[in-house]
């Protein structure tokens, strides 16, 4: 009782760091992301063992070691069943999965989709670099067309996928996307995850200074970013640019971008609205591309609640229990036509 | 008994020791449910039954062809028996395909109970008859009795208002009603059945119990049967039994062991014949805090349950062969993070998709080698229908007293065969007592890899304050379980791994042997051959050769005495449904010479065939 009694330990993000030595690269955007995932936590008042960090295999599936939570390092690309076989099972804990753009949407496709359909209450954070970095420079899922690496000398001829459009085509709960080294915003998104009551996939800029340096840089720059990124808010119109004069319009079925005043108002731009149960919208947006003349939208695409499977599968326990009473062994076996010899 | 004699209309009863009977039809003519109301009727009545359904691996082939043929052979005898039976005494064929791919099996001087609407020009071409096997004179072999079961079942239902095809869909009835006659059944389970399972649609109800009572009568009255046949009560053990499928026993194993450890069961699946009722039956007890999780794949399935485990529950999943092989990397993530969980592995006929619903014993390799690196997981194999139920028990007690995942192989034979189960008492199965460690245990820091005298690391469940650790796929420091490359550290690790392993033969019974302690010739077998086995080699002993059968149920590690056991007869024979997968390990295990009797036709053994190899070697 005591134990329950005395109040939360406070903790600072220190406490959240493991022993073990980083061994990311120096300058690696996923240092930021994992200062900004334990500050979240502090904020958030998680307590550190009631976190589970799953991830799989690549740079960014390292993560779980060097944070001071409960953790699991699996193999390439099953993490999201792995976290939903642990979700189940302890349905009270905070169940993260660490994910990259090769991990999730290459070898462990599959998997991504059924977790994110399923909605159990985890968060999924795809740390995206456009790139293989673990087996040294490869092109990935996320890699632009034409891109040159060691398995493309001539260029790859992928065509690449969107995280976010597939997540909302898996009927994701919540969607968002932030930027390694954009601190504020990734923690604010990190803690909003965190809080939705459903799986929760974030997308996350992050930069390979090794193999893909730069490939963030029109997102990330400061003399670029504002004309580049276009960052989401509820309710309000969406507004970018360095002078904020430039806007999205719908024109029909397609969004395009407008230059304010010469008789073009906020009213007339197209409005987020994340909580739109119908998904299209956070589609469109998801489908706004740097090499199409489009911002990029970062922040909360899309929020919705949908039964969660984690609590579903508990409630049909309960269910069954009270419909058929506890089970009872004995009367299991004899279920069905029994005989007796003397 | 007389009196039950003069009751039954003058004609004869004889009683016979023992009798085999197979149903075979197409498969969308109920032959699966006659066979299992035909078992249980003959289980209720006393009587030791061992089953064997047949499936076509195409659930609706195009009828009246040989591909779509089902068959349920049931074996029913006053005497302990241990296989559904060699031969057939009486087979009934619903049409010209079943009679065609089954005859084989009938022994001379049989009965056929042909349904003589089903040998029709059609049929007959179908089925690849030139002319009518029922006419021309080609079954004079055996005792024919081709009765229109299609006009007689129509009769019989005439005034319930049923369609042509509904009234037709009434002749497993009928059929079943006439074999319950030449056998002297008792129509009360199957009545029951009836009123349960079509109660609410009651003229369906009185159609089958009609066709059931009109099969029955026609067998008292049609003169050209004159026999019935009658097999007494079998001396079985006292206490009260039930017939169960090696299916239905595994899952009631996994639900008591569960119990009996006070853990909630968890089963990550996806569905794969022949091993799906498995999940089946698990999600119709969720009142026993069941979890079942139908994956997207068998490579989720057991990453979800690999997830289970770590967060503590009894954790399970069941496929067939082409699963496991979809499962060995994430098996290799189960034994390097030293986690306990059971994998079930119901074998099919292979390679590939291979045979989907046919038996074969050939995943042995890939139960105890099939997995990158060095990756020992103990391997477990049951023995028949009921012994799933024991060895699902005993492989949970050996996966958490060691923090490992094992292997648990059983084959479409048993899984879909059935067998009498005396129920045990539930206070009599073992209690299974798990030790998590608790926040007030630790006076330090937490080592997820400290571990005890039998090699065993601590389970510690995600949630418990100060216990926070990481495992994964990463080679891990002895001990403190930090990440570590140290080549020194590896050796050590996998050496520790393999030890902790192999140790298990400490914690296991003895081998014991049926028969002399030495002799001429040992016969090795292990999983669902047992039954073939240890018939052909008691027949072998009354003929007074020198002869002994021992069975494995412990796959990895064999037992302790297995060496001793070798040495001590002049030759040893391994009869499998493989190319000699067991006789490979034990040579090489054991340096010791063995013969093999190896057969992958996707059907069990015969009697015959093993005893004849044990003629030939003695
Ligand atoms: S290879 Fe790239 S992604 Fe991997 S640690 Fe180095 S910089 Fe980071």
């Amino acid at each position: 009782m005591s134990r329950l009694q005395s109040p939360l330990p406070v903790l600072n993000p220190a406490d959240f760091a493991s022993g073990q030595e980083i061994r990311w690269c120096p300058g690696c955007g996923n240092y930021s992301i994992l200062a900004q995932m334990k500050k979240a936590f502090v904020a958030l008042g998680r307590l550190r063992e009631k976190v589970v960090i799953v991830s799989g295999i690549g740079c960014s599936s390292r993560l779980p070691y060097y944070m001071n939570t409960y953790g699991f390092h699996s193999i390439h690309g099953r993490a999201p069943a792995l976290a939903t076989g642990l979700k189940i099972a302890r349905s009270g804990l905070s169940v993260w999965v660490i994910t990259g753009d090769g991990d999730g949407l290459s070898i462990g496709g599959n998997h991504l989709i059924h977790a994110i359909r399923r909605n159990l209450d985890i968060n999924i954070v795809l740390f995206n670099n456009r790139i293989y970095g673990l087996t040294k420079g490869q092109y990935s899922p996320t890699s632009p067309l034409g891109k040159v690496t060691k398995s493309s000398p001539m260029g790859s001829i992928e065509n690449p996928i969107h995280p976010l459009s597939i997540a909302i085509g898996c009927e994701a709960t919540f969607v968002a996307r932030s930027i390694d080294t954009h601190v504020k915003h990734l923690s604010m998104v990190l803690e909003r995850a965190a809080r939705h009551d459903g799986t929760s996939f974030i997308e996350v800029y992050q930069n390979c200074v090794v193999f893909n340096d730069g490939a963030w840089d029109y997102a990330k720059e400061q003399d670029q970013k504002a004309d580049n990124i276009i960052e989401l808010e509820h309710g309000k119109p969406l507004i970018f640019g360095k002078n904020r004069d430039k806007g999205i319009r719908l024109h029909g079925m397609e969004p395009e971008v407008v230059q304010l005043g010469k008789g073009i108002a906020e009213d007339d731009l197209l409005f987020h609205n994340e909580n739109c149960p119908e998904p299209s919208l956070a589609y469109l947006l998801s489908r706004m591309r740097h090499e199409d003349g489009f911002p990029e939208p970062i922040g909360v695409f899309h929020c919705v609640e949908k039964p969660r499977y984690d609590r579903k599968i508990n409630e049909q326990i309960e269910q069954a229990i009270q419909k058929q009473g506890v089970g009872n062994l004995e009367e299991l076996f004899r279920s069905g036509d029994t005989w007796t010899v003397d | 008994m007389a009196t039950k004699a003069e009751r039954l209309a003058g004609k004869p009863v004889q009683f016979i020791e023992e009798a085999t009977v197979r149903f075979c039809g197409d498969s969308g003519d109920g032959m699966q449910l006659a066979g299992t109301q035909f078992t249980t009727t003959s289980a209720l009545a006393g009587n030791d039954v061992a089953t064997f359904p047949d499936f076509p691996a195409e659930i609706r082939a195009p009828s009246g062809t040989k591909a779509g043929v089902s068959g349920f052979q049931i074996h029913f005898s006053s005497r302990d028996i241990f296989t559904p039976g060699d031969k057939v005494d009486a087979l009934v064929a619903m049409n010209a395909a079943a009679l065609a791919s089954n005859l084989a099996d009938l022994r001379g001087g049989g009965i056929v109970i042909a349904n003589e609407s089903g040998f029709d020009q059609k049929n007959l071409e179908k089925a690849g008859y030139d002319t009518n096997p029922l006419e021309d004179g080609s079954l004079d072999a055996y005792r024919v009795y081709p009765v229109d079961m299609s006009r007689l079942t129509r009769e019989a239902v005439r005034d319930l208002g049923l369609t042509t095809k509904q009234a037709d869909r009434c002749r497993n009835f009928f059929a079943m009603g006439l074999v319950y006659w030449l056998y002297d059944r008792s129509l009360e389970p199957t009545l029951n059945h009836i009123e349960l399972q079509f109660g609410r649609h009651p003229e369906i109800a009185q159609a089958n119990t009609r066709a059931l009572k009109a099969g029955y009568h026609y067998g008292e009255t049609i003169e050209a049967i004159t026999t019935q046949y009658h097999v007494e009560k079998a001396n079985l053990q006292a206490g009260t039994y039930r017939n169960i499928m090696g299916n239905t026993a595994l899952a009631l194993g996994l639900i008591a062991a569960a119990q009996r450890s006070g853990k909630r069961l968890f089963l990550g699946a996806y569905p794969i014949t022949p091993a799906s009722d498995i999940l089946h039956e698990l999600s119709r007890h969720k009142n026993f805090g069941v979890l079942t999780f139908q994956a997207e794949d068998e490579i989720a399935a057991l990453a979800a349950t690999i997830g289970a485990a770590y967060g503590g529950e009894m954790a399970a999943t069941a496929t067939s062969g082409p699963g496991i092989a979809l499962m060995s990397e994430a098996l290799g993530l189960a034994v390097i993070t030293e986690l306990p969980m059971l994998i079930i592995d119901v074998q099919r006929g292979g390679p590939s998709t291979g045979l989907p619903t046919k038996v074969e014993q050939a995943d042995l390799f890939q139960a105890v080698f099939g997995r990158n690196g060095e990756c020992p997981i103990p391997v477990l194999a049951a023995k028949s229908p009921s012994d799933c139920f024991n060895i699902a028990i005993e492989a949970w007690r050996i996966a958490v007293n060691y923090m490992t995942p094992v292997l648990i192989l059983s084959d479409s034979y048993i899984a879909n065969g059935s067998e009498p189960w005396r129920i045990p008492e539930v206070d009599s199965l073992p209690k299974i007592a798990i030790e998590h460690p608790l926040p007030e245990d630790q006076s330090g820091p937490f080592f997820p890899y400290q571990r005890n005298e039998r090699l065993v690391r601590p389970w510690a469940i995600p949630g418990t304050p100060g216990l926070m650790h990481r495992i994964g796929s990463l080679e891990k420091q002895d001990i403190v379980g930090s990440v570590s490359y140290d080549p020194a550290n590896h050796q050590f690790m996998v050496e520790t791994r393999a030890k902790k392993i192999a140790g298990i033969v400490d914690d296991i019974p003895l081998q014991e042997v049926d028969g002399p302690e030495q002799g001429k010739l040992l016969v090795l077998s292990w999983g669902g051959v047992y039954g073939e086995c240890i018939t052909a080699v008691r027949a072998a002993r009354t003929a007074g050769k020198s002869v002994a059968h021992c069975h494995l149920r412990y796959l990895n590690p064999f037992p302790k005495n297995l060496e001793e056991i070798l040495q001590s007869y002049d030759c040893i024979l391994i009869p499998e449904l493989n190319l000699g997968q067991l006789r490979m390990i034990i040579r090489g295990t054991y340096l010791c010479d063995a013969v093999g009797l190896n057969k992958v036709q996707g059907k069990p053994f015969t009697i015959a065939e093993i005893q004849n190899k044990i003629e030939e070697l003695v």
